[in-house]
């Protein structure tokens, strides 16, 4: 090895009110596959976006050293000039345009603006035998796989001729196959001398194609490690992603014991669902499990275990293609075909992604509390805007919502009071079982213990609450009972006391082994 | 509705009379209402910019009590029709083919009355079934069958237009039954003594007064049993003092020459009721919904097919009424008729506060951009602008009303 290719010296990224990055340093060899872990929020995607001048220079502080010089990226056309490509976790490709099309898009083989087709044509074969794709050129994106498409993308990279290739979570959206032949083409990559930075949190991925490892936690390195040293095990790994102290950071709670025979508040069993798209991708494989009420369950997991993909399918079938499974409420079978089945019966779901599935952002903080259940403040189909406003004010008062008045528009509070609304909007719904998907995703810690309080609360009234989250230690110090989902798969339970960080990691990192 | 209409006459609060800190204070409130509602009061305020303008400009004939009659009845059919088309911009479609449903309606409705001698208000109901059929076929299409909005519409564009000229053969027909003709074209009956004004129109103007008055208490005294906030005396009684005025004027200006066109009172009703609907019933609050954010109102157990099936089926039937009003108001069924109509509306929607995006604008917003491009052609015909200006005109008015409205989102959100 030749050196280090790239250096990142102390790079400090704040966004308002949250530090996503203090004082991160990354030090990348000349010719290496380096893999870069931490849990979900760690910091691994802004420093990579910061590093391909997603965030232009200027808005971070730190240093750049690309093959010994110091880069200021202005934007990522300046990073990609100087070799360095990242292929981000969303493809950015356009589906209804070819293959060939997508890997010159705005770098095209032309004179005059002139398209030259054979050229296209002939250069776009080349970079596809590279990869390993067979496809013709000319085959729309939209008609092959994400496996396939991801290729595409890597494609696109070499066409820019890259020197250090980002991949941001890879895998995340394949299946094993594809997963294995990916792994493959990085390594191929590496012999033909391109240096790669791989973001993934799967262990088993790491030890096959890294060389060595930086992990990041909460927006600092905690360490690099060379992955093929022998005491670089996975247990160091879990530990250095997971390490930090849990104190005072969640109400006290008196754990839930459950009665003996009254049947749980909610049961699903034998759940199965596949993607909606990849029809041969199973994205919830066989998931049984049960809360009861005044239980607080978590479902730990990482990114693409298919938790939210769970929840949202046993919520209305919001998710994905049903292939089996059924639901019982209070030990009794219940149909959950549509969104106002299942709230008729009691379940609520509070999504992850509140800006897009969970608020109208234009509308006010009392029509969106109301929205879910306007039948309670109206008679015959009439709402009655003054009830409905003192059901809101009534809400912002207990949740603290912090907001002039309730007739302020969501769009514009920070993300802790919207989550309260969306909160406020599903507790108004008077459910038994609520399913709470990363309800304290982006937002700040004082108002993470406001909604702990909630959920707590919440769970002392009877409720039975299902709780999502990437967030181990809140998780831990939240839960009665958590399980743990990889790739699809239920792949253990656990009690409060049996529960820890390294335990549960193992269990969400365990992934059916990579083919070869 | 009637707190939006609080801005009709702007006008300060006297700061030396009631006291400088209280003048301030209540100032201070209506301004910040006006802020909070910037896009309806800027488009009243522009209303009344237009109305004193061509006031003047024509030396008064704008306001005369004969052109004010005419004026409601030379936009009715376009006013109904922005009403139905905010719905369905609310909802975040769009609607093309209310033009062309307006004309075959009025072919229908030849059909009906001309060649079979139906009954009036027999033909009437038919012609406003046809209309619900036909909005409710195309909402079909558009929500349980997925196609987008502006394709279903374009196709009903050209097969209504199409059918039109089929049923007319291409000929105009007429006339239509003199009850119908009166409904349309005609004002309310006279009644008692001769005072030299109308005096049911006298008498309906004061009752509407009254009622406003009554629901506006009405609602202060609930807002205050729940215990909530409510603005203070001072401002509250301004709001109603205007009210009263604007309806008293209105009022005035109608009663003194014919009495209120029957249309007028069709128009009142209707926007009473969509404005009740849209503010206090559930499906109105669905259908801000569905515009504001799909998914997430879908998540929240909104049956959005449903509701999205029903706006269309509405905008069928309020366009039949189109169409009847204008049939009966031309004597005639033309296959010509109600071209471009779709274009109006659609424009009087968006002069009024609704967002291609969907999810925001009211019933009376439509009513007023419906207004707002009424007073102008009525006023641009009056001093005799010719047609080519006439649209150059309003193209720019339209491109300045929504440019105002981004200028003034960015300023706000920035």
């Amino acid at each position: 090895m030749a050196g280090p290719v790239l250096e990142m010296r102390s790079i400090v990224k704040t966004f308002p009110g949250v530090k996503a990055l203090s004082d991160v340093t990354l030090t990348v060899q000349q010719g290496e596959v380096h893999a870069i872990c931490g849990e979900n929020g760690a910091g691994k995607s802004t420093l990579m976006k910061v590093l391909s001048g997603v965030y232009p220079h200027g808005t971070y502080e730190g240093e750049i050293l690309f093959e010994g010089e110091v880069c200021e990226f202005k934007d990522i056309r300046a990073s990609e000039q100087r070799g360095i490509v990242i292929i981000h976790q969303e493809l950015a490709l356009v589906p209804y345009l070819s293959i060939a099309e997508n890997i010159f898009l705005g770098n095209e083989h032309a004179t005059r603006g002139i398209i030259s087709w054979s050229e296209t044509l002939k250069h776009g074969t080349e970079l596809l035998r590279r990869v390993g794709l067979t496809d013709h050129p000319d085959t729309r994106v939209a008609d092959i796989g994400v496996g396939k498409q991801q290729l595409v993308e890597i494609a696109k990279a070499l066409s820019k001729k890259v020197k250090l290739l980002i991949l941001d979570e890879p895998t995340a959206a394949l299946n094993d196959e594809d997963s294995g032949k990916l792994l493959d083409l990085i390594l191929e990559l590496k012999k033909q001398g391109i240096t790669s930075i791989i973001i993934s949190h799967k262990l088993n991925e790491i030890r096959k194609v890294a060389d060595s490892v930086t992990i990041l936690r909460d927006g600092q390195t905690i360490e690099t490690l060379d992955v093929k040293a022998p005491e670089t095990t996975e247990d160091r790994i879990i530990s250095g992603m997971v390490g930090r102290d849990l104190e005072h950071r969640f109400p006290e709670r008196s754990p839930h014991e459950p009665e003996e025979g009254v049947a749980p508040a909610l049961e699903i069993r034998d759940w199965t669902v596949f993607h909606p798209i990849d029809q041969q991708r199973k994205v919830v494989d066989d998931v049984s499990l049960q809360v009861r009420r005044g239980e607080i369950v978590g479902i730990a997991g990482l990114m693409g275990a298919g938790r939210t993909e769970l929840a949202m399918s046993v919520f209305g079938r919001t998710y994905g293609r049903y292939a089996g499974g059924t639901v019982l409420k209070d030990g009794k079978e219940i149909r959950t075909k549509s969104v106002p089945e299942a709230v008729k019966h009691g379940i609520a779901y509070v999504t992850e992604d509140r800006k897009h599935y969970g608020l109208n952002l234009i509308d006010t903080i009392n029509r969106n509390i109301s929205l879910s259940a306007l039948g309670k403040v109206a008679k015959r189909g009439v709402i009655d805007e003054n009830q409905e406003r003192q059901v809101a004010e009534g809400f912002r008062t207990s949740m603290n919502i912090k907001a002039p008045t309730v007739f302020e528009p969501v769009g514009k509070l920070s993300g802790g009071n919207q989550q309260k609304v969306v909160l406020s909007k599903w507790i108004f719904a008077g459910p038994d079982v609520l399913i709470l998907d990363e309800p304290t995703r982006g937002i700040d810690v004082g108002a993470k213990f406001e909604i702990y309080t909630v959920i707590d609360q919440l769970a002392a009234q009877g409720k039975a609450v299902v709780f999502i989250s990437s967030e181990l230690p809140e998780l831990l110090g939240m839960c009665d009972r958590i399980y743990t989902m990889a790739a699809g798969r239920l792949t253990g339970e656990f009690s409060r006391a049996e529960a820890s960080q390294e335990s549960l990691m193992r269990q969400m990192t365990k992934d059916k082994e990579v083919t070869r | 509705m009637s707190t939006d209409v609080t801005a009709k006459s702007p006008a300060p609060a006297p700061p030396g009379k009631s006291g400088a800190a209280g003048g301030d204070g209540l100032l201070q409130l209506m301004l910040d209402g006006m802020r909070r509602n910037m896009r309806q009061y800027g488009m009243l305020f522009a209303l009344g910019l237009i109305v004193v303008l061509f006031a003047v400009w024509t030396d008064g004939d704008l306001l005369l009590p004969r052109n004010v009659s005419n004026l409601v009845l030379q936009n009715s059919y376009i006013l109904i029709l922005a009403m139905g088309m905010m719905l369905v911009i609310i909802a975040g479609h769009i609607d093309l083919s209310v033009g062309s449903l307006t004309a075959f309606i009025g072919s229908m409705a030849a059909v009906f009355m001309v060649k079979n001698d139906l009954p009036w208000p027999v033909a009437v109901i038919l012609c406003l079934v046809v209309g619900a059929i036909a909005g409710a076929i195309q909402g079909f299409f558009i929500a349980y069958g997925g196609i987008p909005s502006f394709i279903v519409t374009l196709a009903g564009m050209l097969i209504f237009r199409g059918l039109t000229e089929i049923f007319l053969e291409g000929q105009t027909l007429g006339p239509f039954p003199t009850g119908l003709q009166k409904v349309a074209n005609g004002f309310m009956p006279e009644v008692g003594p001769n005072t030299n004004y109308h005096n049911l129109t006298l008498l309906l103007g004061l009752a509407l007064i009254a009622f406003v008055v009554f629901q506006e208490f009405r609602d202060r005294r609930r807002q205050q049993e729940f215990a909530l906030d409510v603005p203070p005396f001072k401002l509250f009684l301004l709001k109603l003092v205007a009210l009263a005025a604007a309806v008293l004027v209105v009022t005035m200006l109608l009663a003194s020459y014919k009495g209120a066109p029957i249309v007028l009172l069709i128009l009142g009703v209707l926007l009473v009721g969509f404005g009740y609907v849209m503010r206090n019933a559930i499906i109105g609050r669905h259908i801000y919904a569905i515009g504001g954010n799909l998914p997430a109102a879908k998540l929240s157990g909104v049956k959005d097919k449903k509701v999205t099936f029903l706006v269309f089926l509405n905008m069928g039937m309020l366009a039949a009424l189109a169409g009847l009003v204008f049939a009966a108001r031309f004597n005639a069924a033309s296959p010509k008729a109600g071209l471009n109509f779709e274009l109006e509306a659609i424009a009087a929607s968006f002069i009024g506060g609704a967002s291609m995006s969907g999810g925001v604008g009211t019933v009376l917003g439509a009513i007023i951009g419906g207004l707002v491009l009424g007073v102008l052609n009525n006023g641009m015909n009056l001093v005799g602008i010719g047609t080519d200006w006439q649209q150059v005109i309003k193209g720019l008015v339209l491109l300045a009303a929504v440019g105002f409205d981004v200028w003034n989102k960015r300023k706000v959100g920035s």
